[in-house]
């Protein structure tokens, strides 16, 4: 069916859930967001359980530069809200600016990966590798995690992009980029408390 | 852009299996792969009785025995009992809502097959000499690289990882369908129970399976990349896994049983010829049970040593899951009440779950009472009762159920005469097994131990316990009997095969065509189809005219993918890194591929529709 709804060249004003097939894929990522909210929950609640057993490695305090991490933050949010700006723009059909916001989206996306990259690597010439201990452990497991989810939604966001360059935005695409705009600000959302928990409070407690 | 103008792809024979997203198919598939494992588990269990059978046995070694144990636990959960959910959940849900399919065909395809292949993962570690032996609530240290350094708890963890990805496939999926994919006129209120139990179930999948996959994702990283989660000597806790491991394993135990809650209610409510009694009453108490089902775990741990107050917290919350559960129960016996109750043979197994399954609450409660539980931890009374909930609920649901959807997934009837035989001999060999083990349990017989000494009291009733389980073999291979000749008879099931029948799946042709529904209905109230019974109709009222019916492509991508996921499995276990890459390599490439073509699918013209349809 859903191919016929826009012969005309329009599309409805919330392409992303036109059709059926829209709406259970925006209803069905939520529901996976659900599941990834538990996944990272367990992860923090490991890390909590075990971050102060740090054994002969490097403790936190040592460790967290907090200027370096508050810029990847700042990166990482502005990030989202230039999804934010995507999302817009497509609800306003207008296709290259949403193109070029998700590209902007993507290219904050690669200047917080490379920067944990980065930090990762300072780490591990201090000593703080993953069989260190348990702190050093469920540190990698949860922050690597993370890593792991933006460079998978960067990968994602490229691909839609060049999708789009090539389909139009049609009801079958405006779903994809509205989910993977969903699936970002969730990355987001746990970063904020990545920050919170494992950098702040690692800091001060 | 018209849609006809896309070819129908068809596939015949093995591909068209290998790439069917049809839920009806995708429900066969699983309760071949699912009965398979239950016949394999099933066999670990006769060779666990046949050890067991006399003092000081040696039919097997304490090694293999650890290793039957091990598996029997964890292949008839993940690999049995649930992918038999599954098979009864993608055969009914759709058509009890009166849907063409669920809301993910290709999700769905993909949970079968990363289900399957996980299994076959697990299971090919008694072909390679290196079986789990740590439980299968994998405690460690047991589990973890210093006290077990072969790749036994590799196969577990990477097994157990792999078919954990299509259950939560299948919990996301199923939930969606049911949100967003009922018929017309069917509100959440008038929704039949088992697609309001395998709704909460999908949640609890969603919200509970994650768990397990960090718990596997920590264990794996401590086997595999020297990690330190539970490694008390670098500042690891042991404990940590008990509670990441029962914070999902109690909810399982809920997603196992609420299922079998929901065919009970269908079975007892249809061969009673009465409306469930209690429906409201019904969808709350599964609902409180799920609730609750979260907040019960540490009542697996109360001998770790939390202390009083949250024994005592676990405890309280532990009993007041009796009081929903009672709900039911009353629920189901004030349906029987008052109704004409037709003994068929899968009426017979809903009617023997229910006292069945008071006696397993019963001891669930005795178990809950923390410090008497001191005295029952870790003995066969802990074995009696598991198996009083898991077998005497869940597997006589999943017969019942079975019983009773099989003329709708294959358009014949099974053998009403061998069904019963099934029955007894399986209702009679399961108490003979287990109700014998709360006493063994009581009388101090510690559960996982390979042999016991003889004049403790424990050889006569081991004996009888072991005889039992020889019996529900007999059961089982009577329902295999039962298959294969039903298989041979002609496909005249009709579309009421029970003439009794209250849902939507009652109203359209066994087995259903593809489309499931020519017209989707429209849903005038709770047991949809028994009300335009009553009412003299003899179809439901149609909700849409006639028109060409949109189906999804069959797939290959979702098998694929699979065997892309068990192949990096291999890779992790032995330390191939190429082989870890190339496996994921390739289910990555899969996925690229899913995105950038795009599945048009196809129609099926008005005039197609009839053809190859049993009235």
């Amino acid at each position: 069916m859903s191919a016929h709804d826009h012969a005309d060249g329009h599309l409805p004003h919330e392409p992303e859930k036109a059709t059926l097939e829209g709406r259970n894929k925006v209803l069905g990522f939520w529901l996976f967001l659900g599941a990834e909210t538990v996944l990272f929950g367990t992860l923090f609640s490991a890390f909590l359980a075990l971050r102060h057993n740090t054994g002969d490695g490097p403790t936190s305090q040592e460790l967290f530069e907090l200027p370096m991490v508050f810029a990847a933050t700042m990166i990482l949010l502005f990030s989202s809200l230039m999804s934010v700006f995507a999302v817009q723009a497509m609800h306003k059909n207008k296709v290259k600016p949403m193109l070029g916001w998700l590209l902007v989206t993507i290219l904050l996306g690669l200047g917080f990966l490379g920067l944990e990259v980065y930090e990762f690597l300072n780490y591990i010439d201090e000593g703080h590798k993953m069989p260190t201990s348990a702190f050093s452990s469920s540190f990698y497991t949860l922050v690597g995690f993370h890593g792991a989810h933006v460079a998978f939604g960067i990968l994602w966001i490229g691909l839609l992009i060049l999708q789009v360059l090539k389909k139009g935005l049609t009801v079958v695409t405006a779903p994809k980029i509205y989910v993977s705009a969903i699936y970002w600000h969730f990355i987001d959302v746990v970063w904020v408390f990545i920050f919170t928990v494992v950098y702040l409070m690692g800091k001060v407690g | 852009m018209a849609a006809h103008a896309h070819k129908v792809k068809r596939y015949r024979g093995l591909m068209d299996w290998l790439t069917t997203v049809d839920h009806k198919k995708i429900g066969i598939l699983y309760l071949m792969a699912g009965g398979l494992f239950f016949l394999v588990g099933g066999l670990e269990a006769v060779m666990i009785r046949i050890q067991l059978i006399k003092p000081m046995n040696d039919f097997v070694g304490a090694d293999t025995f650890n290793e039957l144990i091990t598996m029997h636990g964890t292949t008839m959960i993940f690999l049995a009992a649930m992918p038999l959910l599954f098979a009864l959940m993608n055969a009914v849900i759709p058509l009890q809502i009166g849907a063409r399919d669920v809301a993910f065909p290709f999700l769905n395809s993909l949970g079968f097959w990363t289900f399957f292949f996980g299994g076959v993962l697990l299971n090919i570690s008694w072909f390679a000499g290196n079986v789990p032996d740590a439980g299968w609530t994998s405690y460690v240290p047991l589990a973890g690289p210093t006290y077990n350094s072969g790749h036994g708890v590799d196969y577990y963890v990477l097994g157990l990882q792999i078919a954990g990805i299509g259950t939560l496939l299948g919990g996301i999926n199923f939930m969606a369908t049911i949100i967003n994919m009922r018929a017309p006129g069917m509100s959440f209120m008038r929704m039949p129970m088992f697609t309001w139990t395998i709704f909460i179930t999908s949640a609890l999948i969603v919200f509970a399976f994650p768990v397990l996959t960090v718990g596997l994702v920590a264990l794996m990283f401590d086997r595999l990349f020297q990690a330190n989660f539970f490694e008390t000597a670098n500042g690891g806790s042991s404990v940590l896994w008990e509670h990441v491991f029962w914070v999902f394993g109690h909810p399982e135990v809920y997603i196992l049983i609420l299922p079998a809650f929901g065919i009970i209610s269908e079975v007892v409510s249809t061969f009673a010829r009465k409306r469930l009694f209690g429906y409201s009453s019904m969808v709350f108490a599964t609902v409180l049970i799920a609730f609750l089902g979260f907040m019960v775990w540490a009542h697996h741990m109360f001998t770790t040593g939390l202390g009083p107050v949250a024994n005592g917290l676990f405890s309280i919350a532990t009993m007041l899951i009796a009081v929903p559960t009672g709900v039911k129960i009353f629920n189901w016996l004030f349906t029987l009440w008052g109704g004409s109750i037709c003994f068929t043979a899968a009426s017979l197994f809903a009617i023997g779950f229910i006292p069945t399954f008071v006696m397993g609450g019963v001891t669930g409660v005795m178990l809950a009472v923390a410090p008497a539980d001191y005295q029952y931890h870790d003995s066969y009374f802990v074995v009696a009762h598991f198996h009083y909930v898991i077998v005497g609920g869940l597997v006589f649901g999943i017969f019942s159920g079975l019983h009773y959807w099989w003329p709708k997934m294959f358009g014949r009837m099974l053998n009403e005469g061998l069904g019963k035989l099934t029955f007894w001999t399986f209702f009679i060999g399961f108490h003979l097994t287990f109700f014998v083990q709360h006493f063994l349990g009581l009388l101090g017989m510690p559960r996982r131990v390979w042999t016991y000494l003889p004049n403790q009291d424990f050889d006569t009733m081991n004996l009888v316990s072991t005889i039992g389980a020889f019996l529900m073999g007999v059961g089982t291979i009577c329902f295999l009997i039962n298959v294969v000749v039903t298989s041979a008879k002609a496909r005249n099931a009709k579309a009421d095969a029970w003439e009794d029948g209250r849902s939507l799946e009652w109203t359209i042709p066994s087995p259903p065509p593809e489309y499931n529904f020519k017209q989707l209905p429209l849903v005038r109230g709770y047991d949809a189809w028994w009300k335009e019974k009553m009412e003299g109709k003899s179809a439901m009222t149609p909700a849409e005219p006639p028109g060409p019916i949109h189906m999804p492509s069959p797939s290959i991508l979702p098998f694929i993918m699979s065997v892309g996921l068990f192949i990096a499995g291999f890779g992790f276990m032995y330390d191939k890194l190429y082989l870890a890459i190339g496996g994921i390599a390739v289910t990555l490439i899969c996925m690229f591929f899913r995105s950038v073509f795009d599945d048009h699918g196809f129609h099926i013209e008005e005039d197609e529709q009839e053809k190859g349809v049993h009235a």
